[in-house]
């Protein structure tokens, strides 16, 4: 069942950016007066504007910037493809262009089949409508025939659960049942291609359950489905093959595993290590200091953490001070500094052995290393303060904030749920149920 | 499992090969939309204003007693002989269909810029549907006309003056003549509101203008050396003709009416042109 259904050939989308061209006659004006009459170049005025371009991204012109640069892909018909980037990586462009919704500067792309394109749901809405009839006009605009809706109409509000409101105009409905309605007549559509852009962020908890199964239903039906998200757990688990867009560009394609675990990995502005060179500028005292703070995942130095995953911190420190009794002590606290727990190398307070936690240190060197298991912390960013103490009870050093640590939820734990999962650690715990009566 | 591509739509996504393509065949495929589109405008209309559907009647009947009492009766301007009041309402029925229609095309873009954002389909849909449920809009105000017209004639001294002729079965020529002219106009409009978002205020006080240069004055009263003048307005002819048809005077100008023929299709055609190119990459400048 492998034959493409999307096939796009070096497609490439120029933006131009800022004042020349957009705006107001009165704009347009002073340009043409700037540029012709007093006989400025238009490099003046583009001076003016304040607009950055990234490096790499600029366009031919002055103001310009590639959103979408030379990508070509091929789908094929039944693959549920993920798409993945940052902001303003190239993917609403992408999606976009094979929506129809504009046009590209170059290239081409050639859909076998019927496409619909959920880039928000209820496009069209009017609030002064019914449910009903709201439903029949998104339902056109999204490309049904009347004839297609009516067939439908029962499984359409049935699905959308506003049961009776359904003759209300939907101007009296709460936003949620606003959101059921329009996502139930995107469902009912039955594209060869779909196009998803996070829709799913909305509604309640039971209702995005609901429509991570309706897209995995769309998908298992052999239908091409093309989803972007910035959960990337959800996406993990609803594409097979993920595309990596970076500055407009196709960076990586292939598994989604493999694609997200790249993605992850790179371009992180977190700190995954510090490093004090000399004693003199490290954090501490006479008697310790701090040497290097690292975190560790899979034996790579990194701050991108896969939640199922083992977190190894290491930390290097100096004894200064011969005979000195030295601990160091780990601290995690959540993004907003909620502390998630605090462990300090004691022979009472940790697992097993260690040689020198809480030991008279020689003057030297040390590496001490926490482990933190995997499945245990939830998804997000964490931060690690790091101290040094004495006989456990004098404190040498204290650096706050000393690494991140960036918690990826790839979907591991995730099999039946797909909603927020609260909770600062996310653990696994034993369970067991009797039927009592 | 084995694919067959031949039944189904193929979609070329690439930069546009030439200004004229039109895709008329997929304009008739998103025929439901335009239909639905119409009642959407209808019953927003109707649902949003206390007097409802009455103001369809309520604003020409303003319009006309004003006009009457101002040009009329103040500025003793001629009516051809026929009551001010229906030579008014006569003049505004075809009026209102024309500006109702260019008045909904021109703000096309701006009005449905977050629909065009999200979705594709066919954007001269949108324009086509605003001529559809302006024709529901003529025809209500049809009845009114009707309604008073008969007034005059049968319970009034003036209503020997006047007559319906014949002439009547080209209304719907001109309503279609009318149209075009409408749309074309809309659209070169939204086209360039789209792009320069001030010309709106512009749009509107054109339709004022042009609305007072087309029905206060009947061209059999105007001064000969400004007739040419007055009449290349090209609504000037298709007022002038619904007047005859309606009520047997008027100016009729084959030359004149040809010319106004001639320049409504030049502005449909490149009107929708302009649109269409505007279209494609409207997402963008949003």
């Amino acid at each position: 069942m492998s034959s493409p259904i999307i096939e796009i050939d070096r497609l490439s989308k120029l933006y131009r950016l800022g004042t020349v061209g957009a705006g107001s006659l009165r704009e347009s004006f002073g340009h043409w007066w700037n540029t012709r009459v007093r006989g400025r170049s238009a490099e003046d005025w583009s001076g003016r504007s304040k607009l950055k371009i990234p490096a790499g991204r600029a366009g031919p012109r002055p103001n310009t910037m590639w959103a979408l640069r030379e990508t070509s892909l091929t789908i094929d018909e039944g693959e549920t493809l993920g798409i993945i980037g940052r902001n303003g990586a190239g993917k609403s462009t992408l999606l976009k262009l094979l929506s129809r919704i504009t046009e590209p500067t170059t290239g081409r792309a050639v859909i076998h089949g019927r496409v619909s394109s959920l880039l928000e749901v209820g496009t069209g809405f009017h609030p002064e409508l019914t449910g009903r009839e709201n439903i029949f006009l998104n339902g056109t605009i999204l490309g049904m025939r009347r004839r297609e809706i009516s067939e439908k109409l029962d499984a359409i509000i049935d699905f959308s659960e506003v049961g009776a409101f359904v003759d209300t105009p939907v101007k009296r409905y709460s936003s949620g049942m606003t959101v059921r309605l329009a996502f139930a007549v995107a469902a009912h559509l039955e594209p060869d291609v779909m196009i998803v852009d996070e829709v799913l962020a909305v509604g309640d908890a039971a209702y995005q359950k609901k429509c991570i199964d309706k897209m995995r239903d769309v998908a298992s039906q052999g239908r091409t489905v093309l989803f972007v998200s910035h959960q990337l757990s959800t996406l993990a688990n609803l594409c097979r093959r993920s595309i990596w867009l970076h500055d407009g560009q196709l960076q990586a394609d292939g598994p989604s595993r493999e694609v997200i675990n790249q993605y992850l990995n790179t371009g992180s502005e977190h700190t995954f290590r510090r490093v004090w060179g000399s004693p003199a500028e490290a954090p501490g005292d006479a008697t310790a200091r701090l040497h290097s703070v690292t975190v560790f995942c899979d034996g790579l130095p990194t701050d991108n953490i896969e939640i199922d995953r083992e977190v190894v911190v290491e930390i290097q420190y100096w004894c200064l001070k011969d005979g000195a009794r030295i601990n160091p002590a780990f601290i995690l606290v959540d993004k907003i500094g909620t502390p998630v727990f605090s462990s300090p190398n004691l022979p009472s307070a940790r697992l097993g052995k260690d040689e020198w936690g809480y030991r008279p240190h020689p003057e030297g060197l040390y590496r001490a290393r926490i482990t933190i298991p995997g499945n245990f912390l939830s998804d997000g960013l964490y931060r690690g303060h790091i101290a040094l103490q004495t006989d456990a009870s004098q404190l040498n050093a204290w650096e706050e904030n000393a690494v991140t640590l960036m918690v990826h939820d790839t979907g591991a734990m995730r099999g039946e749920y797909h909603n927020h999962w609260m909770g600062l650690i996310r653990t696994k715990f034993a369970w067991h149920t009797d039927k009592v009566e | 499992m084995t694919t067959d591509h031949s039944s189904r739509p193929l979609t070329v996504i690439q930069p546009a090969q030439s200004w004229m393509s039109i895709d008329w065949r997929e304009i008739w495929a998103y025929r439901d939309l335009l239909l639905l589109l119409v009642r959407r405008d209808f019953v927003a209309r109707y649902k949003q204003s206390v007097l409802g559907p009455l103001w369809f009647v309520l604003q020409p009947l303003i319009m006309t007693v004003v006009f009457t009492l101002i040009f009329g009766r103040i500025a003793q301007i001629p009516s051809d002989g026929v009551p001010h009041i229906l030579f008014y309402l006569c003049g505004l029925l075809g009026w209102n269909f024309f500006a109702q229609t260019l008045n909904g095309t021109s703000t096309t873009f701006t009005a449905n810029a977050s629909i065009f954002q999200k979705i594709y389909f066919p954007r001269l849909v949108v324009p086509f549907a605003v001529g559809v449920s302006s024709i529901f809009t003529f025809i209500i105000q049809l009845g009114l006309f009707l309604l008073v017209y008969a007034g005059f004639k049968f319970f009034s001294d003036a209503g020997a003056s006047f007559g319906m002729t014949w002439r009547v079965v080209f209304v719907p020529l001109l309503l279609v003549h009318s149209a075009l002219l409408a749309l074309g106009v809309g659209l070169w409009m939204s086209a360039l509101t789209a792009k320069y978002r001030d010309l709106s205020h512009l749009n509107q006080f054109i339709i004022q203008i042009w609305l007072y240069l087309t029905i206060i004055i009947p061209v059999s009263s105007v001064p000969a050396k400004y007739l040419w003048f007055v009449l290349l307005n090209p609504m000037t002819p298709i007022i002038e003709t619904y007047k005859m048809a309606f009520l047997g005077k008027g100016t009729f100008e084959p030359a004149f009416y040809l010319c106004s023929v001639a320049l409504t299709l030049a502005v449909f055609f490149s009107g929708m042109l302009v649109f269409q190119r505007t279209g494609r990459t409207f997402a963008d400048t949003v």
